[in-house]
């Protein structure tokens, strides 16, 4: 049985170039709400707004990876979490820069396994290296990196919070950014005139060990899905919707409800890829209307106010009824 | 000590060799990728134990060796012209987080118009990263140099990634016999690298790269790179010591060349100085009493060597390889802000630029530059700044432009034809 306890990560296995293994003295199986850790790892007091999804998606995921992991960080949003001479991480961080997370990432796990190899890194001290970084570097600038740190099949876990937009810069449009979605650089009457890109898709193509979307609002699913992922070596790449205050537009208490009912309308579809296969983890019984999920947010207000724009939600909501149509058949 | 017929590239690949690095982040270019291709052959044949990974861009490469090396292992790797301009973001970053590694820099003319022959402007664009600089001017050297380049960028008070510079085709492309020092001497010359605290391991945590916020920390942390920078200039003394004694090959900061009772100079850096060097002898056999300094170590600045070595002479000719483009030469900036308000400073120092996408500087332009400094000095005059280029050349390129307008006609009149036939 592959789990693992949270209260004693120095128990977790590690092998050299394998990574982290976990092993059968541990007790816990995420089966249950109850079974979730109860407090955070990560360090309190960061600089991030309120309600921040993103943030949420990182705790979560923290609590379950541990303290062994070194974040690589591109610019973004997270990048503020490390401000000298404070840091909530309690393993390892490296901010690099937009573009360049996954080779940061190549170069610190090669040092490690080439130190490891030498005998110059004992095994309990090896380390899991995860890259963290906004939609804005992960389906642009550093889309590069990340493909080819996926053909080098690096030993890696990858962290997109997709905040669709690039936030840290006032949530400007990005290639994430939801049809109609008002942003700071799409203010018009009809908000963003493009179509989220299918970041999964280009991923999944890689043929990656692991790919997976996650939600910090859907915590067991997340948590099953990181325990999972911590079976396998290989990239490990994970994209979480971030609902953001910020740059949505909407009061931070209701993050949680917006990231319920991103999954309730089937808007964001939690699923997974492995050996070339796509299971969705957790298909809404009866889908909300999307208009549950959008009405919700200020950058989609301009779909219900002064009038309601019927053909604009209806369009919104067909591609969501396409998407379902399709997966289901 | 092993003499073989080497190439700039094949000596730089032997001095990561010699260094016994752990870590190659690569990337293929022009001139520089034989020498990836050395170290790749290596490796694979088990001759050299290391790590090889060829990254998708010099962005992403740059960002794998600092990473690395901030990992606590040995990384070296190299590039050229638009591979380093492509990851200057990169080449600031890793400076910034006080990587020690080696990187050799192929020197090459940046685009556009794209060419491959060398010049200086892309080196030059590193300028105020943090990496220190050592230029070449012989294969051997190029060895020798990326043994000593580790020493500098891993001292302990110094710590920042180092470019060992050599020029395209000149260098990278030339074979010249190069004495290769005894691996376990070379071993011992450069010793293990101590990472200190420069190290991810679970029972160590560390944050690196952190961001700051103010101006104060920023300013310290730019503040204690340059003094890091700076502090080179004294290490470098110890570490040039170390390696005659080792090897019997002494390097200068300054390799200065028939200067002692010059009263005229060149300035230069890199293979092009073997020009003058030439041009020097001729000039002395003709009664001249001239000489030439050329800078192995570009940063940290050698300014008080500079000004030791020029105050006090009749004139000196700075010839950059490079163009900043609105202001001219970079090294003759530099060197005339090393000279600035010394009483016997020379009274003409002049610039040329030259070299540019490996255009020769021919023997008779070294007389004609002596002769101008002669004329300006006798006179006390200023002379202004001179860009390098023959009557000849200039015939050459209007018969080019000349090409390329009749072929344009020819193209306009075929469009035209075209349309009036469409028309009919
Ligand atoms: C090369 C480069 N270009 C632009 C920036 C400015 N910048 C900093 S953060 C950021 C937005 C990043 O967006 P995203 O990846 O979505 O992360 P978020 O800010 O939303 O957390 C930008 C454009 C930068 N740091 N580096
Ligand atoms: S702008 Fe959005 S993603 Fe960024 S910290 Fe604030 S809530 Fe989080």
């Amino acid at each position: 049985m592959l789990t693992f306890s949270r209260q004693e990560p120095g128990r977790r296995k590690q092998t050299g170039n394998e990574g982290i293994i976990m092993t059968s003295e541990s007790i816990v199986h995420f089966h249950r709400m109850k079974d979730m850790p109860s407090s955070h790892l990560l360090g309190t007091g960061t600089p991030m707004c309120a309600g921040c999804g993103g943030l949420e998606t990182l705790h979560n995921m923290y609590d379950i990876l541990g303290e062994k992991t070194v974040f690589v960080n591109a610019a973004g949003c997270m990048t503020l979490l490390s401000v000298y001479p404070f840091t909530p991480f309690r393993g390892g961080w490296l901010y690099t820069a937009m573009a360049s997370a996954p080779a940061g990432a190549q170069g610190v796990r090669d040092a490690m396994d080439i130190l490891l190899q030498k005998k110059k890194l004992s095994t309990e001290d090896n380390m899991e290296v995860v890259v963290i970084t906004g939609d804005g570097s992960a389906y642009g600038m550093g889309l590069s990196a990340t493909s080819a740190a996926m053909d080098r099949n690096l030993n890696f876990i990858y962290l997109c919070y997709d905040n669709e937009g690039y936030g840290n810069t006032g949530q400007q449009y990005s290639a994430a950014t939801p049809h109609a979605a008002i942003t700071s650089t799409s203010k018009g009457s009809h908000g963003y005139p493009g179509f989220k890109k299918d970041l999964f898709s280009i991923w999944a193509a890689h043929r990656p060990a692991y790919v997976a979307t996650i939600i910090g609002a859907e915590p067991l699913d997340l948590a099953k899905k990181i325990e999972k992922l911590q079976t396998m070596t290989g990239p490990r790449m994970l994209i979480s919707l971030a609902p953001c205050p910020t740059g949505w537009d909407y009061d931070p208490k209701l993050s949680v409800e917006i990231g319920r009912l991103a999954v309730q309308t089937g808007i964001w579809p939690l699923k997974e890829y492995s050996d070339g296969k796509i299971k969705h983890t957790k298909i809404p019984k009866q889908r909300k209307p999307v208009e549950d999920y959008l009405k919700l947010q200020g950058r989609f207000k301009h779909l219900f106010e002064p009038q309601r724009d019927e053909a604009g939600i209806a369009e919104i909501q067909a591609r969501i009824d396409a998407y379902w149509t399709r997966v289901m058949a | 000590m092993n003499r073989k017929l080497l190439t700039g590239n094949a000596a730089a690949a032997w001095g990561a060799r010699l260094a016994q690095v752990d870590y190659v982040p690569a990337f293929p270019i022009t001139p520089q990728t034989e020498i990836i291709e050395n170290l790749s052959l290596w490796i694979d044949s088990g001759e050299m134990d290391a790590r090889l990974v060829t990254l998708e861009s010099e962005h992403s490469m740059i960002t794998a060796a600092g990473s690395a090396a901030t990992s606590g292992v040995r990384v070296f790797t190299s590039t050229s012209s638009q591979g380093l301009l492509y990851g200057m973001e990169m080449i600031y970053t890793v400076a910034g987080w006080r990587a020690p590694f080696v990187m050799v820099n192929v020197s090459r003319g940046l685009s556009s118009p794209i060419t491959l022959e060398p010049d200086h402007n892309d080196i030059m664009a590193a300028r105020d990263s943090g990496f220190l600089q050592i230029h070449c001017a012989t294969c051997q050297e190029i060895t020798d140099s990326v043994l000593m380049a580790y020493r500098l960028a891993e001292h302990k008070d110094i710590r920042v990634p180092a470019i060992v510079n050599q020029d395209g085709f000149y260098l990278s492309f030339t074979r010249e016999p190069v004495s290769l020092p005894d691996a376990d001497r070379a071993a011992a010359f450069v010793g293990e690298f101590d990472p200190e605290n420069l190290q991810f391991k679970a029972s160590a945590p560390l944050s690196q790269a952190m961001a700051v916020l103010g101006g104060g920390p920023y300013s310290y942390f730019r503040y204690e790179t340059h003094l890091a920078v700076q502090r080179a200039l004294s290490v470098y003394e110890e570490v040039a010591d170390e390696f005659a004694s080792a090897f019997g090959r002494r390097y200068d900061i300054i390799d200065n060349y028939r200067m002692d009772d010059a009263e005229y100079a060149f300035v230069m850096m890199g293979s092009f100085a073997t020009k003058a060097h030439d041009a020097v002898d001729s000039l002395r056999n003709a009664g001249w009493k001239v000489g030439l300094a050329r800078l192995r170590l570009f940063r940290p600045f050698p300014q008080e060597k500079i000004r030791q070595l020029l105050t006090a002479r009749r004139a000196v000719a700075v010839i950059d390889q490079n163009i900043s483009m609105g202001m001219g030469g970079v090294l003759h900036s530099e060197v005339a802000a090393a000279l600035y308000g010394l009483k016997n400073a020379p009274a003409v120092l002049a610039s040329y630029i030259g070299g540019l996408g490996g255009r020769d500087i021919s023997q008779v332009e070294f007389f004609e530059m002596i002769n101008e400094l002669k004329h300006a000095s006798d006179k006390s005059e200023p002379l202004p700044p001179r860009l390098l280029y023959t009557e000849n050349e200039l015939t050459e390129i209007r018969k080019l432009q000349a090409i390329a307008q009749v072929e344009h006609a020819d193209i306009q009149q075929a469009g035209t034809g075209q349309a009036e036939t469409d028309r009919k």
